[in-house]
This record gives C-alpha cells, structure tokens and sequence, in this order.
C-alpha cells in the first residue's frame, strides 16, 4: 500500500521509543508493583488482556468479516444494515466494537475512520490502534484534507469520488468495507481473508488483489 | 472543554508517521500499562468518559509531547488518587502506606475474556423520544463547555443532517462528572466538506459526525 511519497515518512520508532521511555518504564515497574501489593490488580489478569491483543483480537477478525461479505451476498447485507448481529454470527465483538457501523465503499464512495478527539477505533475486529491512527497529524488532518491524507497513504482518489469521513465521536465504531479487487471472485474465504488490511478497513489503503498490502 | 485534544481542521501537526510492520506494543512497558489501566478500569470508580476526560486535562504541551501510553498512566493516577483507591504518596513511592488493607481485585484472569467479549454497551434501554428524524437539517449548537464534550469544535454551529439514529446512548458531557448518565438519542450527521470548510472543499465530500440531542438545535 506504500507509495514512494508515504515512504518519505516511514521511520523506525524502534529508535524513538527506545529512546524516550527508561523513565516510564521504570514508572510504570514501580506502578504495577504497587498495584499488585494493594490488591488492586491482578498480575496474570494484565498478563491475560496483553495476550488477547497481542495474539487473539486484530485485523484478522476484520479480514474475516470482509471475506465473508465478499463471498456471501446476503452476509452483505446483513453486515450493512446489522453490523451488530453480522458480526456475532462470525463470533466476534465485545469490548470497543459494541456498537458497529460498517461502511461500505463502492467505484462512487470512499469511506475514511477517524476519531479526532482521542483514539476511538473497533478494537472488537482491528485490535488495537497502530500509533500513526492515534498521532496528531492523522487526527488534525482527516476531517479537513482527507484527500491529502490518503495521497500521503499512496491513495490517489478521482475528483468523482465522494469521500465520506466518519469522526468516531460517540460510541459508534465503525468498519470499512472495502471494494473487492477485480479477480478476487475467484479467490476463497481464507484466500481474500489474507489479502485484506487493517489499512483497508481504516479506509486509508485499498485491497490489491497480489497481497501488495501486506505490509498491515 | 477546547483544549488540544480536539484537534479536528488543525494544521501544523506535521506528516502522517507511517511504521510497516508495526508490533502492538512497542515497549513492555506499554503492554503493561495498557493491562493496568484496564484492570484499574474494573473498579468502577470511574467511567471511560472520566478517563478520556482525564486525558485531555493534561496540559496542552504534555499532551502533545506524551506517548499514547504515557497519558494513560497519567489519567490512571490521577483517577486512582481522586477515587481514593490510593495515595499520592504511595503513587509516587511505589510502596503501598503502612497498615492498608490489601484488597481484592475485580478482575482476575479468568475474568478477561468473558470481558472483553461482552464489552460495555453505552446504549439505554429507555423509551425516549428522538428530538430528530433522519433527513431532518440541524444545526450543532456553539457551546464552550469547561468540561468533557464530545461535539468537536470543527462542527459547532455548522449545519449538516441527520443521516441515522443510533439509539439512546448515555452522554459524556454529564457521565464523565458523575453528573448522570441522562441517556438520550445519537445521530450519525453529515456535513459537507464546504460547510464545515468553506468554498475551497470538495464539492462531494463529508464528515459525518455521531453527535447527542443535547449538542442539536433544528437548522
């Protein structure tokens, strides 16, 4: 999904947050101990919600959900009208998915998520938020230059299509349904599953059908 | 309140740091924080209004400045001090004061999943009547609250349409100050590009806005 443009402002944060936090992690060390000591926290129940979306709840979940819209048409439907219950059947929701709209993009309407006010995101089917989705230059931007934000994406949209941002301001989260590349008719669930991004489903990418995508 | 977080139209901030590959978390410490201040969450001392209050209470520069994670943990102190689950003291010094009790947590690891897949709906089963139709034009209204909104200052006093209702939500302005939950309707509202951004705009495009009774007047 990476143009040479958005290339220009890949960096590795692995520099940056190695950089910065000896102080909170010795802070947030000295504040879980005394959590624990209280009894305020329970170790292994923070070991356990690290774990749930370090390895269980992400994009997978949304791929999963656009797969089967892609491949069942009455699922579709159900999925643009009911999200909720669209949703449930695959097995998923929860805690920051309680509410969901899907949106659904089309050769005439490109949807793009963002909460302007914090980081509110469907963390139910895209796990946590990436950093770039939570920054001030993403959050400031997307409502007033979406455009200009997904040419920074690589996304260069036609004047003809409508863009529709979506400021996930209440408690409504939303998903991207995103357009079915020419030739993914022939791919099966699990095939499109793996091609679709967590980009995608923001609406800051589109899905191509080689898996050019990858990269989230 | 207008502080930074509500930054909606700003310029200024920069271009978009787009990181392939990208872990969950990029410390341990993040991972940590995130599990602690989840956990603490489960107390019920505070609403999630409260703490996203909390956060964008930290000083404009802070905040600009901070790691995401880096506000939790200031939101999580803070709210744990007000609440009474601690001390200042024992916050800063990592030890707990002599002679308190040690508690039980609420959530234990058993507990997490069925958590995490119930979720907590902000929706109201009580019968009260939307003030809005979709289709219906309306106009956000221009109010500077000193305390926690959610109607974005990019959208005050612009006129856009209901779209959808999304049912009776509670509301933040009030939820997030103890003040009551006072459920009331929620609408998805679209504004054009060139009302919210003048001439210049697109002509097609949108910003749609989920947006409470209270913040809408008829247009």
């Amino acid at each position: 999904m990476t143009s040479d443009l958005s290339h220009a402002h890949e960096h590795d944060h692995k520099h940056e947050h190695q950089a910065v936090p000896s102080d909170p992690a010795l802070r947030v060390k000295a504040l879980e101990s005394l959590l624990v000591e209280k009894g305020l926290v329970d170790r292994a129940a923070l070991d356990a919600l690290i774990d749930t979306y370090e390895h269980k709840v992400g994009p997978r979940n949304g791929a999963r959900i656009v797969a089967r819209a892609w491949t069942d048409p009455a699922y579709r439907q159900r999925l643009l009208t009911n999200a909720d219950a669209a949703i449930a059947e695959l097995g998923y929701g929860g805690m920051q998915g309680e509410h969901m709209v899907v949106v659904e993009n089309t050769p005439k309407v490109h949807n793009l998520v963002v909460c302007t006010l914090c980081s509110c995101y469907p963390w139910a089917v895209l796990g946590l938020p990436p950093v770039w989705y939570k920054s001030a230059p993403y959050r400031s931007r997307a409502v007033i230059d979406p455009r200009g934000v997904l040419r920074e994406f690589g996304l260069e949209l036609p004047e003809d299509v409508e863009v529709r941002v979506w400021d996930s301001t209440a408690e409504i989260r939303y998903l991207v349904l995103p357009e079915r590349p020419a030739g993914a008719e022939r791919l099966s669930e699990d095939e499109i599953a793996a091609l679709v991004t967590r980009d995608a489903m923001v609406g800051v990418a589109k899905v191509t059908p080689a898996g050019k995508g990858a990269a989230a | 309140m207008n502080s930074v977080h509500d930054m909606g139209g700003m310029h200024g901030m920069g271009p978009i740091e787009y990181e392939r590959n990208e872990p969950v978390f990029h410390a341990p410490w993040e991972a940590r924080t995130f599990g602690l201040v989840s956990a603490m969450n489960c107390w019920g001392k505070w609403t999630l209004d409260a703490l996203r209050h909390q956060i964008e209470k930290i000083p404009a520069a802070d905040y600009l400045r901070m790691l995401y994670y880096e506000k939790w943990i200031v939101a999580m102190v803070e709210l744990a001090v007000s609440s009474g689950l601690a001390t200042r003291a024992e916050m800063e010094s990592g030890i707990p004061a002599p002679g308190s009790p040690k508690l039980t947590p609420p959530l234990t690891a058993a507990m997490v999943s069925g958590m995490i897949s119930q979720g907590a709906p902000s929706t109201r089963n009580v019968p009260i009547a939307p003030r809005f139709r979709t289709g219906e034009r309306v106009r956000a209204r221009n109010i500077n609250p000193i305390g926690h909104t959610r109607l974005p200052r990019y959208a005050r006093s612009k006129v856009g349409t209901i779209r959808r209702d999304h049912g009776v939500h509670l509301f933040p302005d009030t939820n997030a100050h103890s003040l009551g939950e006072k459920p009331q309707h929620v609408y998805s509202v679209r504004f054009t590009a060139r009302e919210l951004w003048g001439d210049a705009a697109s002509p097609r495009d949108a910003v749609y806005v989920d947006l409470w009774d209270d913040y809408l007047e008829p247009a």
